[in-house]
């Protein structure tokens, strides 16, 4: 009965639980739709990241992270592979690779690149490698000449598909090495740096030109990420990593995505933190309207407070009530709100493209379609911050509704 | 009450009560040393011009206030110095209050009004509907239990307000100028109501009032003036 009677007295001004009601549903709405949009520039900031050779976990010798050279190898990768083969779960994809600076040259230009080397078969997935290519074909095991290049490098170089590019680096004995090779295809990448940064030869011919027999830099490893939009949202990864870390030999160290990208980490951290504290910004405009609206309502029942007060209704079940109509007119904002925010996010599954502030989001490492997407967690903070915090501020109206005295209220007219 | 002397058949006993208000700068004596008993079953009432004092002497026995001297046992129970919280249970279980405007909640139907107080009382939902829909017909609201106070005329308001304050078996019910806001056929009605009431259940009714209907209603009319008891007459 109680309830019900919050129920009526929710409706007994119409227009003023409609006001406060919109209020909500906006708040909770903006909130939604901001979280969303965020998730989604996070999870492309990431995916961007991740995609860009870095992978979820990367198994390397301990000294090539500071020092990036074909010295810190890894010298017998075949058990490694077989460790990787056991451990792993069963969806996760994996690929060694050689990876060092060099230089690429031709007539026109010569720039500072990375060497990637990669294992044609098992690299598509891993890597953006895979569906990036926009003119050409990919590498063949067997292609022991052929490179794949970025876009914004054959613009630079002002060559073509078909023409050589000339790779230098420092090879295994320290000795300068080089070796010409025929671009078979272009990428195109989110990001230009990404374009320019990257040549991509065959795992055999890097080692011929590095002078190795089998040895690789690392092993790049790519988790499954099961139905999770979030790609941060990995359970798999803290175990993975341990599991790899307990079987595998001194000599080798196990990195998650976490330590590969330290920034990126601090960066995402800071957006979650960005995000509470619009939540907190959207909620204090509600608050003032929420704490408004109830004053308003508690003030014009003064007498019936006293009322209730001189039969014999204590202060704390007062508060009980005017809380109760907290509790419903937030619960029906949240439920509008909720349905109109995670409609919105779900109105934009296909994406938004972000290509007009293309510099901008390249700046922050973000691909030019952000796709927005709400985990259960935001969900449950938007409600929770709007619930508990909206409850927080009716105490005051509530607490006022408590303390009026029976005199007080029937001396009113 | 005998001469004055406090018996076991007194309800109220109100002992040299004094109530001081401060209004800006001033001091004001609402009550200036009333003593005076109710025995049970009394259908009494306070009479005075505006400003002697009768209201502020009914919320002191009703718990709504508290003196600023003196003594106020009802129902064999010292009430001056409870703490809110027990002057509440106090209320809710002894004291019914009949007040002259605004007596019912608007949002509740006149059986929802009548309810409300046994709800507070943890009367269960069958015991309390039953009861509620009886004494709504005692009071002469027959087929309008469920009509909100806004369908219900003044009369009908204070019959529910009526009937609301004798539901819960109070010990007593006071009534503060219950018919100062109705006409003189309705209020006759009403006080009609209230005396079968007192009659027939042995409820005792205070009133505040100087309404002449009223006082001629009332078997006892104790008059104030300027804060004390000038008259106290037993009919």
């Amino acid at each position: 009965m109680h309830l019900h009677i919050s129920w009526r007295n929710v409706w007994r001004n119409p227009k003023r639980t409609g006001i406060i009601l919109t209020a909500i549903i906006i708040g909770a709405w903006t909130m939604l739709v901001f979280g969303g949009l965020s998730r989604g520039m996070m999870a492309s900031t990431l995916s961007n990241a991740l995609n860009t050779l870095t992978g979820h976990i990367q198994v390397q010798s301990p000294a090539y992270r500071d020092d990036p050279v074909i010295e810190n190898q890894i010298d017998n990768p075949a058990e490694l592979g077989k460790l990787l083969d056991t451990t792993l779960p069963g969806d996760a994809r994996w690929a060694f690779r050689i990876q060092v600076g060099g230089v690429a040259s031709n007539a026109r230009n010569a720039e500072g690149i990375t060497i990637v080397g990669i294992d044609p078969d098992r690299e598509p997935g891993l890597s953006f490698y895979g569906d990036s290519l926009a003119q050409g074909r990919h590498l063949t095991p067997d292609d022991g000449h052929g490179i794949v290049v970025g876009q914004a490098l054959v613009e630079s170089f002002e060559t073509r598909l078909g023409r050589k590019l000339v790779l230098m680096t420092q090879d295994a004995d320290r000795e300068t090495a080089s070796r010409a090779f025929k671009i078979r295809g272009i990428f195109r990448a989110d990001m230009e740096a990404t374009e320019k940064q990257y040549v991509f030869i065959t795992l055999d011919a890097a080692r011929k030109l590095l002078g190795v027999e089998t040895a690789v830099t690392g092993a790049c490893i790519k988790l499954s990420r099961g139905s999770s939009r979030n790609p941060v949202d990995l359970a798999d990864l803290d175990r993975t990593v341990r599991a790899l870390s307990e079987k595998l030999s001194p000599g080798l160290a196990v990195l998650s995505w976490e330590q590969l990208l330290p920034l990126l980490k601090g960066y995402l951290a800071m957006f979650d933190s960005f995000m509470l504290l619009w939540y907190l910004v959207v909620f204090l405009a509600m608050a003032f309207g929420l704490v408004n609206t109830m004053l308003m309502a508690v003030l014009e029942r003064t007498r019936e407070f006293g009322l209730l007060k001189a039969l014999g209704m204590k202060p704390v079940w007062i508060i009980r009530n005017v809380l109760a109509e907290c509790v419903i007119l937030l619960a029906i904002g949240l439920a509008a709100g909720n349905l109109l925010g995670i409609g919105t996010v779900l109105a934009f599954g296909s994406g938004i493209d972000m290509s007009f502030m293309a510099q901008g989001s390249e700046f922050f490492g973000m691909g030019h379609l952000v796709v927005p997407f709400l985990t259960a967690r935001d969900i449950l903070a938007v409600n929770a911050v709007i619930m508990l915090l909206g409850l927080l501020v009716c105490l005051y109206p509530a607490v006022k509704a408590g303390r009026i005295t029976p005199v007080e209220a029937m001396a009113r007219t | 009450m005998e001469n004055g002397k406090t018996t076991t058949l007194d309800i109220v006993d109100v002992k040299d009560v004094a109530k001081t208000y401060r209004q800006g700068n001033l001091d004001v004596h609402a009550l200036a040393g009333v003593s005076l008993s109710i025995a049970r079953g009394e259908f009494a009432a306070l009479a005075g011009p505006s400003g002697s004092g009768k209201t502020t002497l009914l919320n002191l026995i009703g718990g709504l206030d508290t003196p600023t001297r003196g003594q106020i046992i009802l129902d064999s129970r010292e009430i001056t110095g409870l703490s809110q919280s027990k002057l509440a249970t106090l209320r809710l279980n002894k004291i019914g209050f009949v007040f002259q405007a605004y007596n019912i909640i608007p949002v509740l139907s006149a059986r929802e009004n009548v309810e409300y107080v046994m709800l507070m009382q943890g009367v269960s939902a069958r015991e309390r509907s039953d009861r509620a829909r009886a004494i709504l017909d005692d009071v002469g609201l027959e087929g309008m239990h469920d009509r909100r106070p806004a369908e219900l005329s003044g009369g009908q308001q204070q019959r529910v307000a009526v009937a609301r304050a004798i539901v819960s078996r109070p010990s007593i019910v006071l009534a503060d100028e219950p018919t100062a806001n109705l006409d003189s056929k309705t209020g006759q009605g009403l006080l009609e109501m209230m005396s079968q009431m007192n009659q027939a259940r042995g409820v005792t009714f205070i009133f505040s009032t100087h309404d002449q209907m009223v006082m001629d209603y009332a078997r006892r009319i104790i008059h104030l003036k300027d804060g004390r008891v000038v008259d106290d007459a037993v009919k």
